[in-house]
C-alpha cells in the first residue's frame, strides 16, 4: 500500500498530511519527507496523521528519528489528529512524553 | 563435462527416436525428465538445441538444405536465451550463498536466547519465542542469581530481520556484562538505555520490560522502557490486570529514568509478558484485541505454564492462518498454588 503525503508551506510552517498506513514498506517514504524539513533550522514541522490508520515500530522510528533531527537543527517536530490506536501506540512507548503531540481532529493549525 | 555431454548426446538420440517411432504419452515424459536432467547438469539452451540438431543430422542424414539452416538459426537465437540462464544461474547460487550465511546467523542468533529455563523452587515458568523470519527481533532473558532471585527481561527491537539481530547482540552482550547480583530493574534499563541510545542509528530504538522475582517473599518488581503491557492475572479474583510500567523507549534520551513497580504475587496468580507481535496480530477482520488474549489464556489457565503459552500461541497462530507478520514472545510465570 503506498503513503499519500501532501505538504503545505507556510512562513515558518510545513504541514504534511499523511494518509494510509506507516509501517515497513512505507516508512522510506515518510522519512524522505520529514527529514530534510526538520533540517532546516527554526522549521516548525506539523504532521497530520488525521487519515493514517496505522502506525508500526517501523514507522514510530520515522518519528523518533525526526525528533532526533528536529533537535539536532534547532527546529520543531508536532504531531496532530492521531486516532486512538495510533495515540496508543506513541503512549505505550512514551513517545508522547518526548514528541509533541496533539490528540484527535484539530481544524487549522494556529 | 565432456563425458557427461556425450552421455546426453546419446541419451537424447534414443529418446527422441523412441517418441518419433511411437509418438505417445510416454515418449514425452521421457522427455520431461530430460529436461530436468539437462537443469541439473546445468546445460544451456543453445546446447540442447545443439543435441536436437546433431540427432536429427544422424537421423536424417538427407534432410533438405533449408532445415539444416534453419536449425542454425534457432541456435543463434537461443544463444540470447543462455545468456540470461547462464545469469539466473549465478545469480542462484548467490541467493544460496546468502541464505547460507543468513543460517548461519540465525542460528547463532538463537544462543542468544536462554538454553533453558532457570527452575525456580514454586515458580512455574511457561517461554514461547517464535520469529516470524528466519532472524528475531525479540529478545528475552532468565538469569538467577545466588540467592534464588530472578531476572527477566522481554525485549523488542524496531523492525525485523537482520538489523534487529544485529541489535539484538548489543543487548545480550550489555546485559551479560551486569553483575550477577540482582540489578534494580528500574537501574537496569537506564543503564541499558546508555548503551542503547550511544550505538543505534536515530530510527531505531527498543522496547523492554524487566522484571525481578523475589521467590522468598514472592514480589515481583518491574520496569518498563515503552513495552507493550503485560497481564497479571489474580487467582483469588480469577481476574486480568493490565501489568503496565510507564517510561520511554530505550535508545531516545540519555538520561532517562524509569520507575519501579511493584506486586506482590499470591499463590495462583501469574504474569504475562509479551512482545507486541502478541497483540498486534492481525487477522482479516483487523487487530485481535487485547481481551481475545485474556480470553485465550483464560481458556488454557489449568495447563502448565508452557503447556499454556505454547497453546495460546497455537490460537494465534491459527487466527492468523498461520502466517505470523511480527515475532511473537510469550512468557508466563505463575506462583505454583
Amino acid at each position: 500500500m503506498n503513503l499519500d503525503i501532501k505538504t503545505e508551506h507556510s512562513k515558518e510552517e510545513a504541514i504534511l498530511y499523511i494518509e494510509g498506513e506507516v509501517d515497513a514498506y512505507t516508512a522510506p517514504q515518510l522519512k524522505e519527507a520529514i527529514e530534510p524539513l526538520t533540517e532546516k533550522d527554526g522549521q516548525l514541522v506539523t504532521v497530520d496523521l488525521t487519515n493514517v490508520s496505522y502506525i508500526d515500530s517501523t514507522g514510530l522510528g520515522i518519528f523518533v528519528g525526526a525528533l532526533k533531527s528536529s533537535e539536532a537543527n534547532n527546529s520543531k517536530l508536532r504531531l496532530v489528529g492521531l486516532n486512538q490506536r495510533v495515540m496508543r501506540l506513541f503512549s505505550i512507548t512514551g513517545l508522547d512524553e518526548v514528541i509533541d503531540i496533539e490528540e484527535g481532529k484539530k481544524e487549522g493549525t494556529q | 563435462m565432456a563425458d557427461s555431454y556425450s552421455l546426453m548426446q546419446e541419451q537424447y538420440r534414443k529418446i527422441l527416436v523412441t517418441y518419433l517411432k511411437e509418438k505417445n504419452e510416454q515418449g514425452l515424459y521421457y522427455a520431461q525428465q530430460f529436461s530436468k536432467k539437462v537443469l541439473e547438469n546445468q546445460i544451456s539452451p543453445e546446447e540442447v538445441v545443439s543435441l536436437h540438431i546433431e540427432a536429427i543430422e544422424e537421423l536424417f542424414p538427407y534432410m533438405p538444405e533449408g532445415a539444416v539452416d534453419s536449425f542454425e538459426f534457432l541456435l543463434e537465437v537461443m544463444m540470447g536465451y543462455g545468456l540470461a540462464y547462464r545469469e539466473h544461474q549465478s545469480l542462484r547460487d548467490k541467493q544460496r550463498e546468502l541464505e547460507n550465511e543468513i543460517n548461519v546467523a540465525a542460528s547463532m542468533q538463537q544462543t542468544f536466547l536462554p538454553k533453558e529455563i532457570p527452575f525456580v523452587q514454586d515458580l512455574d515458568v511457561g517461554v514461547l519465542s517464535v520469529p516470524a523470519s528466519k532472524m528475531s527481533g525479540d529478545y528475552y532473558h532468565f538469569v538467577k542469581d545466588e540467592n534464588g532471585c530472578v531476572g527477566l527481561a522481554i525485549a523488542d527491537i524496531i523492525g525485523k530481520g537482520v538489523p534487529a539481530a544485529l541489535c539484538m547482540s548489543m543487548i545480550k552482550y550489555a546485559m551479560d556484562s551486569y553483575p550477577e547480583q540482582r540489578l534494580q530493574p528500574g537501574a537496569l534499563l537506564e543503564n541499558l538505555n546508555r548503551v542503547v541510545e550511544q550505538n543505534v542509528a536515530a530510527n531505531m530504538f527498543i522496547t523492554m520490560m524487566y522484571g525481578s522475582y523475589d521467590p522468598r517473599v514472592h514480589h515481583f518488581y518491574y520496569s518498563g522502557a515503552g513495552h507493550e503491557p503485560g497481564f497479571y492475572y489474580n487467582y483469588a479474583e480469577d481476574s486480568f490486570d493490565e501489568l503496565s510500567a510507564k517510561g520511554v523507549v530505550l535508545g531516545i534520551r540519555r538520561d532517562s529514568s524509569f520507575l519501579e513497580y511493584h506486586k506482590k504475587v499470591e499463590p495462583g496468580d501469574f504474569i504475562v509478558l509479551l512482545s507486541d507481535g502478541v497483540t498486534e496480530c492481525r487477522t482479516d477482520d483487523g487487530f485481535i484485541e487485547r481481551e481475545e488474549i485474556t480470553n485465550l489464556i483464560r481458556q488454557y489457565k489449568h495447563l502448565p505454564a508452557q503447556q499454556l503459552v505454547e497453546n495460546v500461541f497455537y490460537q494465534l497462530e491459527k487466527l492468523q492462518g498461520f502466517q505470523l507478520r511480527d515475532d511473537f514472545t510469550l512468557i508466563i510465570i505463575r506462583r505454583e498454588v
